[in-house]
Parts: C-alpha cells; sequence; structure tokens
C-alpha cells in the first residue's frame, strides 16, 4: 500500500499538465482503479537461488519483490537493484553490462543467457539460477575453471611456421579471408552455450563443449595461421570434438547470435574431407 | 588380504585423504622452513574443517575439495614460494 501511494506521487511529478488533462477527461473513479492496476502490473517476484559456502546448508531460491516501474529493462538492472536496495549478500558476476564482457552469464526462467542482454520476462515471477551443471561457488557464481582450461586447451592464438613476409610488420589477410571469420570472431566466452548443451553436461572433462570448439574452428579457419593440419589433429577426437550431436541448444542459446553448432559441423567436415 | 588392510574408505573420504597427501607432497618442494609452516597449516586446516564440517554435508564437502584442488594447484606452481597468502585466506574464512 505504502509503496502504490508512493508511486502515485512519484509519477505525478514529472508530467503535470498532462495529468490534468487526463484527469479532467476522465472520471476519479476511473483513474484511481488505473492507478491501481498498474501498481498490481509492476510488481514482481524473482526467485533466486542461493548458496553461501560459508554458511553451508541446503540451496535455496529466495523470493525477491521488486517494483518494475522504479528498475531497468533488463534481468541485471533488477538484480543490481536487489543487491543495492534489499539484500547485499546476493553474489553475482556482472561487468560491462552491455553484453561484451561476458560476465553475467546465467539461466534465467530455464533459458541460459546474460543478464544485462535478457529483458526482464513478462509474468508474475521469474527464477534466476546459476548456469546448469556447473559447480556453485556462491548464489550466482560457478567455476569456470574446467571451462577456460578447455579453451586453453585449443590453443587460441596465431600459429606460424614461417616468419611474416615483411620483417616486424603484421601478416596481411585479404578481405576475403578475413570474412570467414564472421560469426566466430565475436564469441565472448559467456558460457551459455556449453551449459546448455547436454552432451556437455554428461562429458564436461572429455568433450570440449560449443565454445571451445567454436574456436578452435576459428584458429583452424584463420588464412594466416598455419598450424591448420595440427590443430585438426588435435580437436578431431572420439570425444573432444564427436560428442557434439548437433543438438543445438548452443545456436539457441548464444546471446551474441551466433551458432556454434554450424561451426562444429564445418570441422567435422573438414576432417572428413582431409581424411579422403 | 582383507585382515590386513586398515580401514575402509569412502570414496569421498579418499578424495580427502588424496588431498591432503597432495598437500604434503607439493610441501616437500618448499624451503624447509615454509615446509613446516605449510604442514601445520594443512593440518590444522583439515582437523578443524573434520570437526567442523557435518560428515552427511556432502555437498559442501565437495565445495571444500575442490577448494583445496584449486588451492593445491597454485601450491604445486614454482613460483609459489610459501603459503603466507593461503594462510591469509584461512584467518578470513575462520572469523564468521
Amino acid at each position: 500500500m505504502a509503496t502504490g501511494l508512493l508511486r502515485r506521487g512519484m509519477s505525478r511529478v514529472p508530467g503535470q499538465a498532462a495529468k490534468l488533462l487526463r484527469s479532467r477527461a476522465h472520471a476519479t473513479g476511473a483513474q484511481s482503479s488505473e492507478v491501481n492496476s498498474e501498481v498490481a502490473k509492476t510488481l514482481k517476484t524473482f526467485s533466486i537461488y542461493r548458496w553461501n559456502p560459508d554458511n553451508p546448508s541446503k540451496p535455496e531460491l529466495q523470493n525477491y519483490q521488486i517494483n518494475l516501474k522504479d528498475c531497468g529493462p533488463m534481468v541485471l538492472d533488477a538484480l543490481i537493484k536487489i543487491k543495492n536496495e534489499m539484500d547485499p549478500t546476493l553474489t553475482f558476476r556482472r561487468s560491462c553490462r552491455e553484453g561484451i564482457c561476458g560476465s553475467c552469464a546465467m539461466n534465467i526462467d530455464g533459458c541460459n543467457g546474460l543478464a544485462c542482454l535478457t529483458k526482464i520476462p513478462s509474468g508474475e515471477s521469474s527464477t534466476v539460477t546459476p548456469l546448469p551443471h556447473m559447480f556453485v561457488i556462491k548464489d550466482l557464481v560457478v567455476d569456470m575453471t574446467n571451462f577456460y582450461n578447455q579453451y586453453k586447451s585449443i590453443e587460441p592464438w596465431l600459429k606460424r611456421k614461417t616468419p611474416p613476409p615483411t620483417p616486424g610488420k603484421e601478416i596481411p589477410q585479404s578481405k576475403k579471408d578475413r570474412a570467414k571469420l564472421d560469426g566466430m570472431y565475436e564469441c565472448i566466452l559467456c558460457a551459455c552455450c556449453s551449459t546448455s548443451c547436454p552432451s556437455y553436461w554428461w562429458n564436461p572433462e572429455s568433450y570440449l563443449g560449443p565454445a571451445a570448439l567454436l574456436h578452435a574452428n576459428r584458429w583452424i579457419s584463420d588464412s594466416r595461421d598455419e598450424y591448420t593440419k595440427e590443430r585438426l589433429d588435435a580437436v578431431c577426437d572420439e570425444f573432444k570434438l564427436y560428442r557434439c550431436h548437433t543438438i543445438l541448444n548452443c545456436a539457441r542459446a548464444c546471446p551474441k547470435g551466433l551458432n556454434p553448432g554450424k561451426q562444429i559441423a564445418t570441422i567435422k567436415q573438414r576432417h572428413i574431407a582431409d581424411a579422403i | 588380504m582383507g585382515a590386513s588392510s586398515g580401514p575402509r574408505f569412502s570414496g569421498m573420504q579418499k578424495q580427502v585423504l588424496g588431498l591432503y597427501r597432495g598437500f604434503l607432497r607439493a610441501a616437500r618442494s618448499k624451503s624447509p622452513e615454509d615446509r613446516r609452516r605449510i604442514e601445520s597449516f594443512v593440518s590444522a586446516e583439515f582437523r578443524r574443517n573434520s570437526k567442523l564440517v557435518d560428515r552427511k554435508n556432502f555437498l559442501y564437502i565437495e565445495y571444500l575439495l575442490r577448494r583445496g584442488k584449486k588451492q593445491l594447484e597454485q601450491l604445486n606452481s614454482p613460483a609459489t614460494l610459501g603459503l603466507s597468502s593461503l594462510n591469509l585466506s584461512f584467518s578470513e574464512n575462520q572469523k564468521p
């Protein structure tokens, strides 16, 4: 009730003239019911996964009710609001708030995504949990060690056998060769794709996962890289690569709109073409 | 065979003991003074948790195992000389 009054008071302040005109046009009763329905619409409950290692008990979902009218449009805005105003112990990773760092990957209403790029879903309540099948460090923070080690294992850097054409200068690349890297270089390693992949859930140690394989293909496809064959040999393995069964949850989850499944298929094609 | 073998351990108990062994092995590669300090810290921490943590609280024990493994990895790198930083994190954890 108190929040309802506050809302009314606040919404009156900016558009005084418009409000006056409208109140003249409508009956007062109609206006108050309109405000009431507005208040009912703006309250939303977030059920957020909580687990604290310092106070070990079973993990639980904690409910927070927030007023969407004084909150930004994205899930991350809601989380920051909860942390600032309601519960400072809520823990989550965030940095750039514009989908370029990949820190705030989490599971929102059952779909993996970046909190900063996901609009607050319409509806009475939403559930926010950490990335599925990852070890939780605290609340929404997961242990990414294995994920990063897999990325490291594909040697994500330029490897050359010959010195650059002009010593001390860049290695030139044609526009056409550069275009081959589109759809791969944009990946920010948020782990949304890998953690949405059932195959990765069952073999997180042996299967590299969509993100690492996409980056493997990024370096295999690079015209400047001279270790293409070695890279292919290293990655084309019963488990590392061929645990991909083209489920394509990765393409659906990717917040940057990439298609890791397609890149994995490209590696498989190259592998088969090389074998023949 | 059955009579000579010691107490039977569960998989998780073996993991904990293995981690403890790993720490003692890692301590061997450090200087004698650091080694003594590391061993006393590690054994104190394991003893403390063995009393503090409920043996049925698998979730938390698994968490501690993962954390311990990570700390052991750090300790194993030759660049790590001693355990002063670990010491700090332990004393911080003890506060609450």
